[in-house]
C-alpha cells in the first residue's frame, strides 16, 4: 500500500484564548516526506494531533485521499504517530509493543509474530524482541516506537520531533533510518521539527509554520535561495537585511544600492544570505562600501562583519585563507540573483 | 542492621498473636498457674464445626469483603481519574466530600442511615451491609486512584488510540495494566476495611448478617476466651496471607507495600 494524499483545508484550532492553528491549509502529496518546520509553539504538534484525530479542529477539514476524516476516530484513521517520548508500554516486551497495533487489529498470533520479526529486522533490532522495555537505550526505544507504528502499514506516518531527545550522532543515524524506511514503504510522512538543518537534511519538501500559519511550502533549496517571506528568511538564518523603499519599479536602499523589482511602491527590505555575498576589489553597481569590524573563523569559511553605515552591519562568508584586516575599507558585492526583496507585510 | 530491623518489625507484628495461640488450646487456666492446667482442642474444633456459625461467618465476611472491594474500586476508579487528571471547578469541594465519611464517625452515620435502610428494605441483608460499607471504602479507593492517575502519563492512552485501540480496549490493555499496583492497593485496602468493619455491619445487618468481627465480639461478650482467641486468629490471619500473596503483584515503585513482598 502506498502513501495517501493528505490535505489540511482552512483548519483553525483554539485552546482557550490562544490560537494554535490559524486558517492553515497544507497539502502533502502522496508518498512525500515533508518536514513541518517552525519555532516551538507555532502549532506544528497541534497540526499533527489534528491529523491523527487526537484533537478536533474548530473549523476546516482534514482529508485523506480527498475524503474528510473528521468523523473518523483516531483508532480508525490510517495514520500512525510517533512522538518525542517513546511511550513504549512498560508492561509489554519489545515484541509485544511492536505487535500491539496488530493485536488490536485482531491479526492472528502466527502472522503477528512474523510481521513483528520482519519489522524488528527493518529497524535493525532483531535481537531485542524478548527484552523488557525498561532495558533499552534512547535510540533503541525510538526504533521500537517507529517499528510499532510502521508495522501497521499506515498510509500516513506522523513524526513529532521523534529524535530531539537523542544526542547529535544518533540523531543523524535516525534521520537516515527514517529516510530509508520512508523510501521502502513510500508512506506519506510528515516530520515535525524545529531544527532547519534536520528539516533540510531529511525532507523532500518543507512546510514552514509560524504563529499557526503556513509561512512557506517548497523544496529545501527554495528556502535558502528564494525565501517566501521575511520571517522565513530569518528562520533560515539570513541575518543581512537592508531596509529601503520601492519607487516606480526600483528598490533603493538607504545606503544607495538599487535593484529592479515589480513590488508596489512603499517600504521594502532586501535580504541576502551571508554565503552569497562577496568581497571585491573594485566598486561596481552592485557593491556597497564598508569597514571590517570583526572576523570569525567558522571552519569552512570566515564570517566577516562589515559596517556599511553607523549601526548597520552585514555579514559575509569569505573563503578560508583570505586576508582580512580589521578596520580596513572593503567593497561588498551583492549579486542581484542572490537578493530577495520583501515589501510591506514581509511578502516577496 | 537491615536484617535486625526487619526482624524487629516481624516480631512486633507476630508477637501479639502468640497469646492467642496459647489461649486457643488452653482449657482451664486459673490465676496463680503459670501455664494452663489442661489443654483442649475445643478452639480448633470450633473452626471446623458445622453446628457453630464460624465457617458461615468466614464465608459471609469473604463475600461481603470481595463485593465491597469490587464495587468500591469500580466507583473509585473513574472518580480517581477525574480527581487526578482534571482541574475542574469545585475539585477541592469534591475531594472534601469524598473524605467526609472517613472523618465523621461511622456510628453516627450508620445510625442515621439505618432509618432509610429499614424503609427501603435493605436492613438485615447482605446487600444492605455491602452498600453501607461503601461509605468508608469508596473514599480510600478514590484517593488511591486519584494519586495513581495524577502520576499517569495520558500520552500512553493517546498512543494506544493511534495504534488502533478504541476507548474500551485502551482502558483494558493500557490503562489498567499501567495502574495495576494502584488497583491491587485499592482492592486490598477496601477489602481489609470491610473485613474488620463492626459497627455498621451490626446496625445495618441487624444481627442477621454475621461476619467474623460480630462473632468475635459475641465470644468476648460471653467471656469465652478459647472461642475468642480462635476467632481473633481467624480475623487476623487471612488479611496477612492476602497481603503476602499480593505483594509480588506490586511493582517496586509502589512504596509502602514493598516491604511485605520481601519478607
Amino acid at each position: 500500500m502506498t502513501g495517501a494524499d493528505v490535505a489540511i483545508v482552512q483548519v483553525t484550532k483554539r485552546f482557550g484564548a490562544t490560537l494554535a492553528v490559524d486558517d492553515l491549509s497544507l497539502r502533502v502529496p502522496p508518498g512525500s516526506l515533508t518536514a513541518l518546520l517552525g519555532p516551538s509553539g507555532c502549532g506544528k504538534s497541534t497540526t499533527l494531533s489534528l491529523l491523527a484525530g487526537l484533537q478536533h479542529p474548530d473549523s476546516g477539514d482534514v482529508r485523506v485521499d480527498g475524503i474528510s476524516v473528521l468523523a473518523v476516530p483516531a483508532e480508525r484513521r490510517p495514520v500512525a504517530l510517533v512522538v518525542q517520548k517513546p511511550l513504549l508500554f512498560p508492561h509489554l516486551s519489545v515484541a509485544q509493543n511492536v505487535g500491539f497495533g496488530l493485536r488490536m487489529a485482531r491479526v492472528d498470533r502466527r502472522r503477528r509474530s512474523r510481521l513483528v520479526a520482519e519489522m524488528l529486522d527493518r529497524v535493525q533490532l532483531p535481537e531485542l524482541a524478548d527484552r523488557r522495555v525498561g532495558e533499552l537505550s534512547g535510540g533503541q526505544e525510538q526504533r521500537v516506537a517507529l517499528a510499532r507504528a510502521l508495522v501497521l502499514q499506515p498510509r500516513v506516518l506522523l513524526l513529532d520531533e521523534p529524535f530531539s531527545q537523542l544526542d547529535t550522532g544518533l540523531r543523524v543515524q535516525m534521520r537516515a533510518l527514517v529516510r530509508r524506511l520512508h523510501d521502502e514503504s513510500e508512506v506519506t510522512t510528515l516530520f515535525v521539527t524545529h531544527d532547519q538543518v534536520e528539516a533540510v537534511e531529511v525532507a523532500d519538501t518543507i512546510a514552514l509554520m509560524q504563529e499557526g500559519r503556513l509561512a512557506g511550502h517548497g523544496e529545501p533549496e527554495t528556502f535558502y535561495q528564494r525565501p517566501p517571506s521575511l520571517a522565513a528568511a530569518r528562520f533560515f538564518g539570513v541575518t543581512n537585511e537592508l531596509p529601503g523603499c520601492v519607487q516606480g519599479g526600483r528598490f533603493c536602499s538607504r545606503t544607495g544600492l538599487t535593484l529592479p523589482t515589480d513590488l508596489p511602491n512603499g517600504e521594502a527590505v532586501l535580504v541576502v544570505r551571508p554565503d552569497r555575498m562577496e568581497m571585491v576589489d573594485h566598486r561596481g553597481p552592485d557593491t556597497l562600501d564598508g569597514v571590517v569590524t570583526a572576523a570569525r573563523f567558522a571552519g569552512s569559511h570566515i564570517a566577516v562583519d562589515v559596517e556599511i553605515e553607523p549601526g548597520r552591519t552585514l555579514t559575509a562568508h569569505v573563503p578560508v585563507g583570505a586576508t582580512i584586516a580589521l578596520g580596513s575599507g572593503v567593497h561588498l558585492c551583492l549579486p542581484p540573483s542572490a537578493c530577495t526583496l520583501f515589501g510591506a507585510g514581509g511578502r516577496a | 542492621m537491615r536484617r535486625a530491623f526487619l526482624g524487629l518489625l516481624l516480631a512486633g507484628l507476630l508477637l501479639p498473636l502468640l497469646p492467642l495461640l496459647v489461649w486457643v488450646v488452653s482449657g482451664t487456666w486459673r490465676y496463680p498457674d503459670l501455664l494452663p492446667s489442661d489443654l483442649t482442642t475445643r478452639g480448633l474444633n470450633l473452626l471446623g464445626d458445622r453446628r457453630t456459625p464460624v465457617l458461615e461467618g468466614l464465608l459471609t465476611s469473604t463475600v461481603i469483603g470481595a463485593a465491597v472491594s469490587l464495587v468500591a474500586c469500580l466507583i473509585g476508579f473513574p472518580a480517581g481519574r477525574a480527581l487526578g487528571l482534571y482541574r475542574f471547578r469545585g475539585r477541592r469541594v469534591v475531594q472534601f466530600l469524598l473524605l467526609a465519611p472517613v472523618i465523621v464517625p461511622g456510628l453516627a452515620v450508620a445510625l442515621g442511615i439505618q432509618v432509610f435502610f429499614v424503609r427501603l428494605g435493605l436492613s438485615d441483608s447482605v446487600s444492605g451491609v455491602v452498600l453501607v460499607q461503601l461509605m468508608p471504602t469508596v473514599p480510600y479507593a478514590a484517593t488511591v486512584f486519584g494519586a495513581a492517575f495524577a502520576n499517569l502519563d495520558v500520552d500512553y492512552e493517546r498512543q494506544a488510540r493511534t495504534l488502533g485501540a478504541g476507548p474500551v480496549r485502551t482502558l483494558l490493555f493500557v490503562t489498567v495494566p499501567l495502574l495495576r499496583p494502584a488497583i491491587v492497593v485499592a482492592a486490598l485496602l477496601t477489602f481489609l476495611i470491610s473485613w474488620s468493619e463492626y459497627v455498621m455491619t451490626l446496625l445495618i445487618g441487624g444481627g442477621q448478617v454475621k461476619t467474623l468481627p460480630l462473632l468475635l465480639f459475641a465470644a468476648i461478650g460471653s467471656s469465652d476466651t478459647t472461642a475468642a482467641a480462635a476467632l481473633a486468629l481467624l480475623v487476623v490471619l487471612p488479611p496477612l496471607l492476602l497481603l503476602m500473596a499480593a505483594a509480588p503483584l506490586l511493582s517496586g515503585r509502589s512504596g509502602a507495600m514493598v516491604g511485605v513482598g520481601r519478607l
